[in-house]
């Protein structure tokens, strides 16, 4: 009977379908993950495309449904999609900066059947948090979170680690255990979008992760019982890269807010890959037949050393878009791994980055405007 | 500090709040959904989570189900399973009395 519960296993089908419902967000996160170009997106889906993706995706299984972005709460049909939602049999969360709740819309989300809300913070001051977020949201987050816990929602806080917070990781959990968080999330940055943009103001020094690791594992200690405390280590400073997004085309469907399917929200950077569009193919074609898909799942795609590397199936190969960004080939081992042949280069940036930035090299915030700027100069 | 304590047989345990336990037909199986998690149950996990549904004590859950599979003597593999299930955090107890 132990065997009782089995860690998910797709079965060839997805699992989690995460639904990047809009890039707008009315903060300007230094860490943020979404395409630096990612003011090119302008054509949203419509409200009956997001319900169409939804329905597809649960009559092939998934089970848990995100909805992100950007900020999901830009979008007005969202009590709407999160009523589709439940009626469908989703576990749906929604991923937040809590920035555009009010209390009647986080009362007409509960209504609709919204089963858990993450909120983020930047920090747990309202100095660093409004710095890093790009905008004046700390008292406002603070009302969220309380919200939040008023509807009878598990409160779960996600804060993104970096070095310019890394250091305050223990006041950042006393600050959960305050507002009575169930979960807290200290994410360490992954430097994708614009986090590999402004990498040089973010990465940490080994000293930082080490003590900051610590404290987490403590603090998971003291709160057994109470809250759970997620830590999840920067890869950086890592041996072993993460087994990033289960593999390939495994689990994981991510829709983006122009419809484009991706396995991963990184994945638009990629080059050569024609990431298929909800608007033109079913999402079972997506998922089974398209090239994109198919492209990097499984291990037939491997080089050396992942090729006959008896840890493949733990962590087949890491991830591709960190192998393309640091080597230039998404078919090589994620350099995070200590048996890649170019493990130098993350080796290099910790020794490089974690030296305090030049004055000439500023803090690039995700913004329209600076979006616009790669736009223009063809970056992704 | 406190190490969640054994599950002791007056406890009255439940399936925890906000976890849903659904039947999956892709999976054919139940399901057991979280916050950004799910497993999936095979056959007896399914059985027993079902009588957690509503409140009641660990003595109950094992009678409700020594009833209806009677040819087996179930009880230790029972309370085995419901210790793993709360240390998993699936099930919670209101310490009675
Ligand atoms: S990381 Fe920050 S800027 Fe990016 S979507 Fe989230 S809240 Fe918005
Ligand atoms: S060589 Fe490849 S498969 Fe082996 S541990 Fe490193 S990344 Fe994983």
């Amino acid at each position: 009977m132990q065997t009782a519960g089995s860690a998910s296993n797709g079965q060839g089908n997805p699992l989690w379908l995460l639904a990047e419902l809009t890039y707008r967000c009315p903060l300007q996160c230094l860490y943020c993950s979404n395409p630096i170009d990612y003011a090119k997106y302008q054509n949203e889906l419509t409200t009956e495309e997001w319900m169409r993706v939804l329905q597809e995706g649960r009559a092939m299984g998934a089970t848990q449904l995100g909805f992100s972005g950007g900020e999901p709460l830009v979008r007005k049909d969202l009590v709407e999609l999160a009523r589709e939602a439940r009626r469908l049999g989703y576990y749906s969360n929604l991923i937040t900066s809590g920035i555009g709740m009010d209390e009647p819309r986080i009362a007409a989300l509960k209504k609709a059947g919204l089963d858990h809300i993450q909120l983020s913070f930047q920090a747990n001051t309202p100095e660093v948090n409004d710095y890093i977020g790009g905008a004046k949201t700390f008292e406002r987050k603070l009302a969220m979170a309380r919200l939040i816990k008023h509807y009878d929602y598990p409160m779960v806080m996600n804060v993104v680690l970096h070095r310019q917070n890394i250091d305050q990781t223990e006041q950042i959990l006393q600050m959960a255990e305050e507002l009575e968080a169930d979960y807290i999330e200290l994410a360490n940055t992954q430097y994708y979008g614009w986090a590999k943009v402004n990498r040089s103001q973010l990465l940490p020094t080994r000293e930082q992760v080490e003590r900051a690791e610590a404290i987490a594992h403590d603090y998971q200690e003291r709160f057994k019982g109470r809250m759970k405390v997620y830590y999840v280590v920067p890869d950086y400073f890592e041996d072993r890269p993460k087994p990033c997004m289960a593999g390939w085309g495994s689990v994981f469907l991510n829709v983006a807010p122009d419809g484009s399917a991706l396995p991963c929200h990184a994945a638009h950077q990629l080059p050569g890959l024609n990431f298929p569009n909800i608007r033109d193919a079913s999402l079972h074609w997506i998922w089974h037949e398209s090239p994109a898909f198919n492209a990097f799942r499984g291990e037939d795609w491997m080089k050396e050393p992942c090729r006959t590397c008896p840890e493949r199936a733990k962590d087949f190969g890491g991830c591709r878009c960190q192998a393309y960004m640091l080597t230039g080939d998404a078919a090589n081992a994620d350099p995070v791994c200590s048996l890649s042949p170019q493990h130098d280069i993350v080796l290099k940036a910790i020794d490089e980055d974690q030296v305090v930035p030049a004055a000439d090299q500023l803090p690039m915030f995700r913004s329209n405007k600076n979006s616009r700027q790669f736009v223009e100069a063809g970056v992704r | 500090m406190a190490e969640p304590e054994a599950l002791k047989a007056d406890d009255i345990i439940s399936i925890t709040r906000h976890f849903r336990m659904q039947w999956e037909e892709a999976q054919q199986a139940h399901v057991l959904l979280y916050p950004e998690g799910m497993v999936t149950l095979n056959g007896p996990a399914a059985e027993i989570l079902t009588r957690c549904r509503e409140a009641k004590s660990v003595t109950q859950v094992v009678e409700e189900l020594q009833q209806a599979f009677p040819q087996d003597d179930i009880a230790a593999d029972v309370r085995e399973f419901l210790e793993d299930a709360y240390a998993n955090g699936w099930i919670c107890i209101e310490r009675a009395g």
